[in-house]
């Protein structure tokens, strides 16, 4: 798949979580949008995983720490064949499997999360039953910014250096907003790239919109031999509709009937510059 | 010899525990244990020097320990995590609750010394409530063993369980209370002696106690059935109603908060089933536990046979 391609995906998943959030009438907007193209490179370039050996012991697993996002990975994960697309629209509806935090119940997703703090201890146990079964599997997690001040993050961190857990690649998105405004007002991070070396993960830093470096870093791990592997991709909270963009009251609201038709028109527009 | 029971003193449970996964690791090599710098007050420093790469510490880090472990487990393997109950079902209640129960990864949650086994090291190393707290999250069984017995069949069976148990016990050794050719079944109850009189249902390291006032109230012409409810979450609700059936009152025991646990669990039981009898439940009461051995705090909230005869006793009007 061409990068022009994967960008015109990114285009349509903002496209239709942006639908799904609309009809359920909840979401969270902004760390969705921050995300999907992390997510995008990953299933599409780099993730060992389809829906037919999702049980196969060998398979890379991605664990959705910022499980606030879920939105995100519904659509990824539908286009990638794991469920009926048309599935999502019962999203956060009575009984559906699709709530507004990944479950198991949904085919693809490994791990339950919504609670902030946790993926990454999952993924650490992962990885190392990897080791220990010398099996060449690699485990991807998705952190978000604000999430980093739960202090398990920072025990998992610990644990994943201990046992030199080079499969294990924990990916920040770096949006710097969570709910209540700027992550550095809230609780302060930086610097974040010496607080994760200091603790012994190598760590990379890229533009977590960029579509070329996100393949080219994920691609380059292990990036150094028993040492985690740490990304910071720095992104945009809202990244693609511009009145949603880096503005944290859009961390779970949802648009008006005007503002999701003017969404919907950024990103044709987007769509549309990419074919000339 | 002949087998008396109540009478011949065995070993800690925690011991019986450590040797119990020794034994099913060595023939296992996807059994790990996995500790929070527990392995010296878990007796499991024998199992990581004969099976090193099945022992993964994490540090003092109980979050971590319990998302490490629901890791492993959704991989395939039998995993142990072994913690002090009053830290691992506290400090790490999250990751039991969404890691563990909600993801269905089957973790062996082992609460070492626990209840008031810590009793002299004051509160913040008693566990006293996590029977409450784990009955009340939904997808894990609650096993407290009673002697050596009960703990070897625990630890194997949960091996094998497919879906998260937490296991708890103390340190000190306990009597053995089981003939041999006892059966054990995760969410059956033991009737260690019948009575028509009374019926004790006591949990854990309780139910020699509740042996013990048995006896003593049998001297006083008084006849009881001592229940070993080894399984707090799936509850024996059948062998509780035919106790309030066949005898004239219940009294609970157990290394608890009176609060959530056995008790409170008996007595649901019993209004739902419509039944009402003369009842009592004995354990910690709504107070700042006092401090002191094991054996000291059991006989202050009257977890003894004299204190249990009593409450019997005061039950029954006699």
């Amino acid at each position: 798949m061409t990068d022009r391609e994967i960008k015109i995906k990114s285009i349509n998943y903002r496209k239709k979580l942006l639908k799904y959030i609309k009809l359920a009438k909840a979401g969270h907007t902004g760390g969705s949008l921050s995300c999907v193209d992390i997510l995008n490179v990953l299933y599409n370039r780099i993730l060992n995983v389809s829906p037919e050996t999702f049980s196969d012991p060998g398979r890379d697993r991605y664990v959705q720490s910022k499980g606030h996002s879920v939105e995100a990975l519904y659509v990824v994960l539908a286009d990638k064949g794991f469920f009926p697309e048309s599935d999502i629209e019962t999203l956060c509806k009575y009984r559906s499997h699709y709530v507004g935090h990944p479950t198991r119940k949904v085919h693809g997703i490994e791990h339950n999360s919504g609670a902030l703090g946790h993926g990454l201890a999952f993924s650490v146990g992962v990885a190392l039953s990897a080791k220990k079964d010398n099996a060449d599997y690699k485990v991807y997690t998705l952190l978000g910014d604000g999430e980093l001040a739960e202090g398990s993050n920072w025990e998992s961190m610990l644990s994943a250096a201990h046992y030199k857990l080079d499969n294990l690649t924990a990916i920040v998105d770096r949006n710097n907003l969570q709910i209540t405004g700027k992550t550095e007002d809230v609780c302060g991070l930086e610097p974040l790239e010496e607080k994760f070396r200091a603790f012994g993960w190598h760590v990379e830093i890229v533009d977590g919109h960029d579509i070329s470096a996100l393949t080219d870093v994920l691609s380059r791990i292990p990036f150094e031999k028993n040492k985690p592997n740490m990304i910071i991709a720095n992104t945009i909270k809202g990244k693609g509709v511009s009145f949603i963009e880096n503005d944290h009251v859009w961390h779970h609201h949802v648009p008006t009937d005007e503002q999701y038709q003017q969404a919907q028109e950024e990103l044709d527009m987007l769509l549309t510059e990419l074919d000339t | 010899m002949k087998f008396e029971v109540g009478k011949e003193l065995g070993k800690a449970n925690l011991e019986v525990f450590s040797e119990t996964l020794l034994s099913l690791a060595k023939q296992d090599r996807n059994v790990l244990a996995v500790t929070s710098d527990s392995r010296g007050s878990g007796k499991l420093t024998p199992f990581g020097k004969a099976l090193p790469e099945q022992l993964v510490e994490v540090g003092i880090a109980e979050q971590n320990l319990v998302g490490v472990a629901a890791g492993l487990a959704s991989t395939g393997k039998k995993v142990f995590a072994v913690s002090p109950a009053s830290f691992l079902t506290a400090r790490s209640l999250e990751q039991i609750k969404n890691d563990v129960c909600y993801s269905d990864h089957p973790v062996k949650l082992i609460g070492i010394s626990s209840g008031v086994s810590y009793g002299a090291l004051g509160s913040t190393h008693h566990a006293t409530h996590d029977i409450a707290v784990l009955r009340a999250i939904n997808n894990v069984s609650i096993i407290v063993p009673a002697d050596n017995f009960e703990t070897s069949e625990a630890v194997k069976a949960a091996a094998n369980m497919s879906h998260p148990v937490y296991i708890k016990f103390g340190k000190r050794p306990m009597y053995h209370l089981h003939r041999p050719g006892t059966k054990f079944e995760v969410g059956k109850s033991i009737t260690i002696r019948d009575g028509k009189d009374i019926t004790f249902i006591a949990t854990g390291e309780t139910v020699y106690h509740a042996l013990m006032a048995a006896q003593l109230l049998e001297k006083q012409g008084l006849s009881c059935r001592v229940i070993s409810m080894h399984t707090v979450k799936p509850l024996d609700a059948e062998a509780i109603i035919q106790a309030a059936s066949d005898t004239k009152g219940i009294v609970t025991v157990e290394e608890h908060r009176v609060f959530g646990g056995l008790g409170e669990a008996c007595a649901s039981a019993l209004m739902e089933a419509g039944m009402s009898v003369p009842f009592k439940i004995v354990g910690l009461p709504d107070e700042y536990t006092i401090t002191g051995s094991q054996l000291e705090i059991f006989s202050h909230y009257g977890i003894s046979a004299q204190g249990l005869a009593e409450t019997a006793g005061k039950l029954l009007n006699k």
